[in-house]
């Protein structure tokens, strides 16, 4: 256990090299950061004194070693817009996004579990064409159009939920199900085929000859085995809906680290940009890392050698 | 005596894309305590069928219906599904044929055993455990109160084969029902289990219904035996009688096909089965065996065949007589 | 040895009536009659892709003259609206059901060549992860799980913004960033093929692994690849509007459905037509792209559904 940890812990630090080093060329190459900085009507000498001041003129490695040094140390460097340094700036907003992930997660799986596991239990029933047809239905439906209608028939006509701003809970629920709903396909769809995989399995017939009660066969023996690819995509989904969250930020106006991606981006901010992308990249290998383990830990098989 | 399980007039239809299954078809036998009864016959003739439809753990679809099915006394087709998840591991126990996934990966050995108990009685978990430990002992697993922390993948298949048993035996059942019990294990093994599940009867005084394909483990374990082919018996008996005057033809071809101890002289030529089994789908007439059968005459198409009793508990379906088959079989063979 | 008497062997092989197993085919094309979703999806698909082809003959206006004296005049089934302008008009006067037709175009056009991109790398990165193992498998995951490591939607954005919004651009941007999921699913799948007998059997007959690839897996490939591809064009298609939403995609005044979502927003509380049009053609044409490419699969490979 302990090996295969350190295993995936040297994977995941070389996987997070490599992003960083991909992220910080994409955003380089995308253009000249001098240019960007200096504005649209700024003159080339201008343009010139930007790229001395920051170094732009410098080999592109010699750029990203500097920049990892200091990132490593914490220091991303100071926002030109903001006059502040990154790293306050992403720590205002950053309790917004991981709140809205993390609700969205659990949204989205204790709406698809149950319906999973019902449209296993009664394959090709109604139950089943329901949870199927409202898969299909979600994954075909832009999320910021889904949020936009949710604003429009919750927010307005039925004045039901507030439509922008953070301040009470009441505030998260229409953005947490405009960005869940859309890992509930995922989730509902590996539940319902676990379970039914594992529901013919002989370890079931057995545990029903023994007598136990569907309750007690479903829950201790089918969900169990079945539940371990969906806490390992859970983990993965979070990562996906963090990353997704700047639409629906925007959307709601939330002032979170997707919104101010996007406004950042419309500003030419590149610390910032850098440093959200960074940022994010490596949660989300962090929570790689995680559903690994979950993995390993929940499935004895790998666990115990 | 009472009999422990009385069968009569068993038929499972599985319906299928190309047709309704008669997985099977009017199977009548009954188990006594302290008695093994043998269903035998190639895969896919209904045995293990029978077994399922015995215990209702039939697929969704299977439709079971009898004459007769009562199990101490108790009628089974009028119980509803509480009352017999009760009987099952407690009264009666059924063990399967792959213990490689018969045991759920993700708990460990002394869980499941004890969950078998504490399931239908109520006991405080130290008593589940010690009973788990007593019957790990008797099934011959050494090291029993560490073994219960092992989860299955920890445990090679002769070893699991054998807490199946003892988790068959937690709540001291009646009958067992084991489904080809040895089939995937060595052969070395299989005589111990064979051993085991023999001297367990013995001292639980248990019926036993052990399922096979196996002629060799049936006569060195089987009181009696049922014969059957594509899900009908073909012959019942006891196994003295069937081993030694075997009357149905299949049930000759079997015999002839492979080494039998005690009854094939050494060097003596092994028979085989012409044709191959067919599948039991849609409308049925006339003998299942016609195919095959080298004494068939043109009424084994048409008219359905019965039963018939030679004497109390030995019977065989087949248009001919005994001496007829008797005397077919031999000009076949020697003809 | 016994023998088998002439009499038994003149009589039928079967019990009772004779059985007629189907041939594959057949299955398949009988399963496709029956699947709903295959068929739903196929329709849909299909009319999307004649009412873009014909997009100048179905087009009533030019989607993009503006006439203000014009603007914001709603669909027919309002009072106010008109069979000049059976959608209605924008906040510019542009008729509606133009943009939405033409719209048609732009999603398809920039669908596929999103997808053509994406998969034309997600298949060579998880054929040869397959087909090679080993090494290669490990550097081919190595890179994917690089490639989800970075946020797509940011990514994208950064490289439109910076190089600049267009057409080419997005195309670009999204196809060299959504290759993930083919690749995982080629890869797959390729494993399976390499492990059939009839692989084995060219390798031993010493063909080049060129045409081992060329001949014996990519056509093997064809159904996931099918299945694959119809479930990309419509991820694409949503990530598109969604950059275009953002107002970091195709540009105005191009009538890109997302595009015309985002400009509508200013004014849904009044005119929600002006969104709920745009977003409900996005839904079905991507509706239609995925029980389209579930329905394939269901018919082809019924093993691989949930």
């Amino acid at each position: 256990m302990i090996t295969y940890t350190l295993k995936r812990l040297g994977l995941a630090a070389l996987v997070a090299v490599t992003v960083s080093i991909v992220s910080f060329m994409l955003i380089r190459l995308s253009g000249d950061p001098a240019i960007a900085l200096a504005g649209e009507n700024a003159t080339s000498e201008q343009i010139d004194f930007i790229r001395k001041q920051y170094g732009f003129d410098r080999p592109l490695v010699v750029q990203y070693l500097e920049w990892g040094r200091r990132a490593m140390r914490g220091d991303f460097g100071e926002s030109p817009y903001f006059n502040q340094p990154v790293t306050r700036i992403i720590g205002d907003r950053i309790g917004v996004t991981m709140k809205l992930g993390l609700m969205s997660l659990i949204f989205a799986v204790a709406v698809s579990i149950p319906m999973g596991v019902l449209a296993s239990i009664r394959p090709n029933t109604w139950i089943d064409r329901v949870a199927l047809t409202i898969s299909v239905m979600g994954q075909a439906m832009p999320s910021f159009w889904f949020g936009l209608i949710m604003i429009i028939v919750l927010g307005v006509w039925l004045r039901l939920l507030p439509i922008s701003g953070t301040d009470s809970f009441a505030h998260f629920i229409m953005p947490t199900i405009a960005l869940g709903y859309y890992g509930i396909p995922a989730f509902m769809r590996l539940t319902r085929s676990g379970m039914l995989e594992v529901l013919s399995s002989d370890h079931i017939r057995t545990a029903r000859a023994k007598g136990l009660r569907w309750g007690k066969v479903l829950f201790k023996h089918a969900l169990r085995n079945a539940i371990i690819p969906v806490v390992a995509l859970a983990a993965v989904q979070l990562g996906f809906m963090l990353g997704g969250s700047i639409v629906i930020e925007s959307v709601f106006a939330l002032h979170g680290i997707g919104y101010l991606a996007w406004e950042s981006i419309g500003r030419r901010d590149l610390p910032v940009v850098q440093a959200i992308v960074l940022l994010l990249s490596m949660i989300f290998v962090a929570l790689t890392l995680i559903s690994d383990i979950i993995n390993a830990f929940l499935d004895p098989r790998i666990r115990v050698k | 005596m009472n009999p422990v399980l009385e069968v009569k007039g068993l038929y499972v239809d599985l319906p299928l894309p190309a047709g309704m299954l008669h997985a099977v078809r009017n199977v009548s036998f009954q188990v006594n305590r302290g008695e093994t009864v043998s269903l035998v016959g190639e895969s896919g003739c209904g045995k293990s069928m029978t077994a399922l439809a015995v215990m209702n753990l039939l697929p969704r679809k299977g439709v079971r219906t009898a004459e007769v099915l009562s199990f101490e006394g108790r009628d089974l087709l009028k119980i509803d599904d509480s009352g017999m998840a009760d009987i099952r591991g407690n009264k009666m126990s059924m063990i399967f044929q792959e213990p490689m996934t018969s045991l759920d990966p993700c708990y460990t050995i002394g869980n499941q055993l004890e969950e078998a108990m504490r399931q239908h009685r109520k006991v405080p978990k130290a008593k589940a455990r010690d009973r788990a430990v007593f019957l790990l002992e008797k099934v011959g697993i050494t090291a029993a109160q560490s073994r219960l922390k092992q989860y299955p993948h920890q445990l090679s298949g002769g070893l699991r084969q054998r807490v199946m048993i003892a988790m068959g035996l937690m709540c001291g059942p009646s009958l067992i029902i084991a489904d080809e019990p040895t089939t995937a294990l060595d052969v070395t093994i299989q005589t111990q289990i064979l051993g085991l599940l023999a001297s367990l009867q013995q001292e639980f005084e248990m019926g036993l219904i052990l399922i096979t394909h196996d002629l060799g483990v049936v006569s060195r374990t089987a009181d009696r035996l049922a014969v059957m082919y594509c899900g009908e018996v073909v012959e019942t008996g006891t196994t003295q009688e069937v081993f030694d005057n075997p009357v149905h033809p299949y049930t000759r071809g079997l015999m002839a096909c492979i080494p039998v101890p005690g009854k094939t002289q050494p060097g003596e030529k092994l028979g085989s089965i012409p044709g191959m089994v067919p599948t039991p789908i849609g409308a049925l007439t006339g003998c299942s065996f016609r195919n095959r059968c080298s004494g068939a005459l043109p009424d084994c198409a048409m008219t359905e065949t019965r039963l018939i009793e030679i004497s109390p508990g030995r019977a065989y379906r087949c248009l001919l007589s005994p001496e007829a088959c008797a005397a077919e079989w031999s000009r076949s063979r020697h003809g | 040895m016994a023998t088998s008497s002439p009499i038994a062997r003149s009589l039928d092989a079967g019990l009772g009536e004779t059985v007629v197993f189907p041939s594959p085919g057949q299955i398949i094309r009988r399963r496709m009659r029956r699947h709903k979703g295959l068929i739903i999806g196929g329709v849909i698909v299909v009319v999307t892709f004649l009412v873009a082809i014909f997009a100048p003959v179905l087009a009533p206006h030019d989607p993009y003259a503006q006439n203000l004296s014009q603007r914001m005049i709603p669909p027919i089934w309002h009072e106010k609206g008109t069979w000049n302008h059976p959608l209605g008009t924008d906040n510019l006067g542009r008729d509606y059901l133009s943009r939405v037709v033409y719209g048609c175009r732009v999603s398809l056009i920039i669908g596929f060549s999103i997808m053509l991109i994406a998969l034309t790398i997600g298949t060579t990165l998880g054929v040869l992860a397959g087909y090679f193992g080993g090494k290669m498998d490990m550097l081919v995951s190595f890179i994917v799980t690089v490639r989800l490591a970075l946020p797509p939607v940011l990514v994208a954005l950064a490289v439109v913004v910076l190089i600049g919004g267009s057409m080419t651009v997005v195309i670009v941007a999204l196809g060299f960033l959504i290759w993930a999921r083919a690749a995982v699913v080629m890869r797959a799948s390729t494993q399976q093929i390499r492990s059939q007998d009839y692989v084995a059997a060219a390798q031993a007959a010493g063909c080049s692994t060129i045409r081992i690839l060329l001949t014996e897996i990519l056509p093997n490939l064809a159904d996931n690849l099918v299945v694959v591809a119809t479930l990309e064009i419509g991820r694409a298609i949503l990530l598109e509007a969604a950059l275009s939403f953002l107002g970091m995609g195709v540009q105005p005044p191009t009538p890109s459905w997302g595009l015309m979502i985002s400009e509508g927003k200013d004014f849904m509380f009044f005119q929600p037509y002006l969104i709920t049009i745009p977003g409900t053609a996005l839904f079905l044409l991507v509706l239609g792209m995925n029980l389209l490419g579930d329905g394939i699969r269901d018919v082809t490979v019924p093993e691989g559904r949930a």
